[in-house]
């Protein structure tokens, strides 16, 4: 992308918004819209199934995911500590607190994913519910949560990536801002995961 | 503001830098050209074979029983091969020509050239865009070659019967789970683009192309991309959904107790109308995908050959932009015969009334930018025109479709077949041919042959017609579409209807081997053009033909004009004035 990069880095955009940014915004437009449709399927299916079981307990289920949704709300925080940084020069600080997101967001993706070890060795399928009722409730759960954390595991992939090149150099500030426009949208749709799939799940 | 310095790549040496994997955005808008035409002529066989089935049903096909010897013994197709061809005709004219071509491909070449920019805004992204949708078609096409055949569950691929396997028919197992993969796969592609478009529109204008001097063909453009970004981001999950159903046993779209084949399915739960919502949540809006950018390329070109400013073109633009919002609200009109609450049918057909409004002003924008003109008749010029003509016949029958009550008879015959086939698929075509015989001496630096344009106009016009026209009458009469053969029932007096329809069919198919022929011919031996060869105000044509690899050659085009200045004096003998200085 050298030399568009380069002369819209020479001519300042009407909109001051840097391409990769508008880029960044598009993408989350459009990642919006997937996960509404994810969601818009559930609540289709949840409300056609009155047969719909309630798999989750207060205790461990929900207070998982409580700690899980405090861990990846701090990590936005660490995440927008690491954008200041990065923007006031500071490149060692800027990069402990990207490794402070990485290491929340995988500590997220590793209960997320004892959780999901633990709903399988119950029995919970993508197509069987051992509690009886509609498969539904597995489909459900592992396709929407299944997704986030793809984004959640990418998101530690793409930060550590990023890091790695604003140490070198090679990437800038913008680059670790436009990151954490992605990190925050990532935990803006738990935001939405958690009360839907889980809370309203609750038994 | 002072001019950027100069910066451009050094032009790439190697054959497959510069003409495969090029990240050019002029090489890549050919590419997705030469991709459509492929697809176009794929899809247009398919029809013909369906088209000779159901005008004579009883004839064999020679050598078609080779091809496929379990769909058609003999040369005679089987009701399940014609579903088959059915499926895939509409699955590659919908995604790979009518998606393909008039957004990808022209806007992808002209869009840049038009802002006055060097390249897209994510050059390299806008190359993979192209080779995922490449690799889209290979996977769907490779339906025709592996397992038992293509689906057979139609371009919307309804549930269950495209969410249960081998159990629901021929095509139903691995060729439904290509299909499934492909559109996927699709999504992703047009994703980037859109992306790609929606930034390279609003950022890497040149100075002094504010929004309101921007082309009307780049605003139909950019209104389409982000109609495409958030009707794609919807289809992909809704497809994935769909994958986990045949593969992995859910039952996002299957609901209980469903037997197939003698055998009681193994799922519960499911809708089959999710799919439809999830799906006409796309469906729709990909019609507009598919339509605007032909909107678009029409008012760019109209101008030109009247000789006149396009009238109202805030209100075109206002236009696009109620369209695009409105087209998320009606997609529930495709469903009114699925099984839908009177209350809802009234909530979408109310939307869908009021969307003819924006797309009727603009018909009337049309007609009154030809009025008064000083008409050039080129076959660019006829094909814009001809872009009015089936639009407004395919779009008046839109308003019988839009309530349900009518809807409900009509739905399920082939005044639907008429209507989409007039509205979507001949409009965009004229706008694609328009756009052909208008860029095509931007693209090769060469005119293609007007004589044989005109011929391809006329007969091509004649034909959709003949086509068309008639299937409204069938559909009245109450033909059923989507059968293979109407040889035992109250429908057989209308097969002598058919047999016309299947000739003017083979007629119009064999007037495209004229566009072809020009259309090769004219690569080569065509007559040189000059760098503004129609009179053209707009940044292209500012650039020599074919642009050099940079566009504008170093130079940075200063815009101090709209594109609309037709039927002016310069004060140097010129009825119009360039959108940057020569």
């Amino acid at each position: 992308m050298s030399h568009s990069a380069a002369l819209a880095a020479s001519e300042p955009s009407p909109y001051q918004i840097p391409s990769r940014k508008l880029g960044i915004w598009m993408f989350i437009l459009a990642d919006a819209a997937t996960f509404g449709a994810m969601l818009f399927a559930y609540g289709y299916l949840r409300v056609a199934n009155p047969d719909w079981n309630r798999p989750f307990a207060f205790w461990p289920s929900i207070v998982n995911g409580i700690g899980m949704t405090v861990i990846l709300l701090t990590s936005s925080l660490t995440m927008v500590a690491a954008m200041l940084e990065s923007q006031r020069g500071r490149t060692s600080a800027a990069l402990r607190w990207l490794g402070a997101t990485m290491a929340l967001g995988a500590l997220f993706a590793a209960l997320h994913l004892r959780e999901w070890v633990a709903l399988i060795g119950s029995g919970w399928r993508l197509f069987r519910n051992p509690l009886g009722g509609t498969p539904l409730v597995g489909a459900t759960f592992f396709s929407i949560t299944g997704l986030h954390m793809l984004h959640v595991i990418s998101g530690v992939v793409v930060i550590g990536v990023i890091g790695l090149g604003f140490r070198r150099g090679r990437f800038t500030a913008s680059h670790v801002e436009i990151t954490g426009l992605y990190w925050h949208f990532v935990d803006l749709v738990w935001m939405f995961v958690f009360p839907l799939v889980y809370l309203l799940n609750m038994r | 503001m002072t001019a950027p310095a100069h910066v451009h790549a050094a032009p790439p040496q190697s054959f497959l830098r510069k003409y495969v994997f090029s990240v050019d955005h002029k090489v890549i808008g050919r590419q997705y050209l030469d991709l459509a035409l492929v697809a176009v002529v794929t899809g247009m066989v398919l029809s013909w074979i369906m088209r000779f089935h159901l005008g004579f049903p009883d004839t064999a096909i020679p050598g078609l029983g080779k091809v496929a010897p379990t769909g058609a013994a003999g040369g005679v197709i089987t009701p399940e091969y014609y579903l088959e061809l059915m499926t895939m005709h509409g699955t590659i004219m919908v995604f790979f020509v009518l998606t393909t071509a008039p957004f990808a491909g022209f806007g992808n070449y002209v869009l840049p050239l038009q802002v006055g920019a060097e390249d897209m805004a994510f050059p390299r992204i806008n190359m993979m865009s192209f080779w995922v949708t490449l690799l889209a078609f290979l996977v769907l096409v490779a339906a025709f070659f592996i397992g038992d055949g293509p689906p057979l569950s139609g371009w919307t691929a309804y549930a269950p019967l495209s969410a249960v396997g081998k159990d629901a028919g021929p095509g139903q197992g691995m060729g439904q789970t290509l299909w499934a993969f492909s559109i996927a796969i699709f999504c992703i592609a047009q994703l980037l683009g859109a992306l790609n478009f929606i930034a390279t529109t609003l950022d890497l204008r040149t100075r002094g192309m504010s929004l309101a001097r921007l082309p009307y063909s780049t605003w139909a453009w950019f209104i389409t991309a982000v109609i495409a970004l958030i009707a794609f981001a919807v289809l992909m999950p809704a497809c994935i959904l769909l994958i986990l159903d045949r593969v992995a046993g859910t039952s996002f779209f299957i609901p209980a107790g469903l037997v197939l084949s003698d055998r009681l399915q193994p799922h519960a739960g499911g809708s089959p109308l999710l799919w439809q919502h999830l799906f006409w949540f796309f469906g729709h809006p990909e019609v507009y995908v598919a339509i605007l950018p032909g909107f678009g390329i029409v008012s760019h070109i109209l101008p030109v050959f009247t000789r006149k400013p396009l009238l109202g073109p805030r209100v075109f633009i206002a236009c696009l932009i109620a369209i695009a919002f409105l087209s998320y609200t009606v997609w529930g009109h495709h469903m009114f015969l699925s099984g839908m609450n009177p209350f809802s049918a009234t909530l979408f057909s109310v939307p869908t009334l009021v969307i003819t409004i924006p797309a009727t002003i603009i018909t009337l924008l049309w007609i009154g930018t030809i009025y008064g003109g000083r008409l050039r008749f080129t076959a660019a010029s006829l094909f814009a025109l001809g872009f009015v003509s089936v639009f407004v016949s395919g779009g008046i029958s839109g308003f019988f479709l839009a309530q349900p009550s009518t809807d409900i008879y009509l739905h399920g015959t082939y005044f639907v077949v008429a209507h989409f086939h007039f509205v979507m698929g001949v409009a965009a075509m004229f706008g694609i041919f328009a756009g052909t015989y208008f860029w095509f001496p931007k693209l090769f630096g060469r005119f293609m042959n007007e004589t044989l344009g005109k011929w391809h106009f006329w007969l091509t016009l004649i034909g959709v017609y003949c086509i068309f026209m008639p299937m409204h009458y069938l559909g009245l009469a109450g033909n059923v579409r989507r059968y293979s053969a109407f040889t035992d029932d109250y429908l057989k007096p209308l097969i002598p209807l058919h047999r016309f329809i299947t000739i003017a069919a083979l007629f119009t198919g064999a007037v495209q081997l004229i566009f072809l022929f020009n259309l090769f011919r004219s690569r080569f031996r065509g007559a040189k053009a000059p760098d503004n060869p129609w009179e053209a105000t707009t940044l292209e044509w500012s650039t020599s033909s074919p642009p050099p690899v940079d566009n504008f050659g170093g130079r940075h085009p200063v815009v101090t004009h709209g594109p609309n200045e037709y039927g002016v004096n310069d004060g140097r003998g010129r009825d119009y004035i360039m959108q940057a200085a020569d």
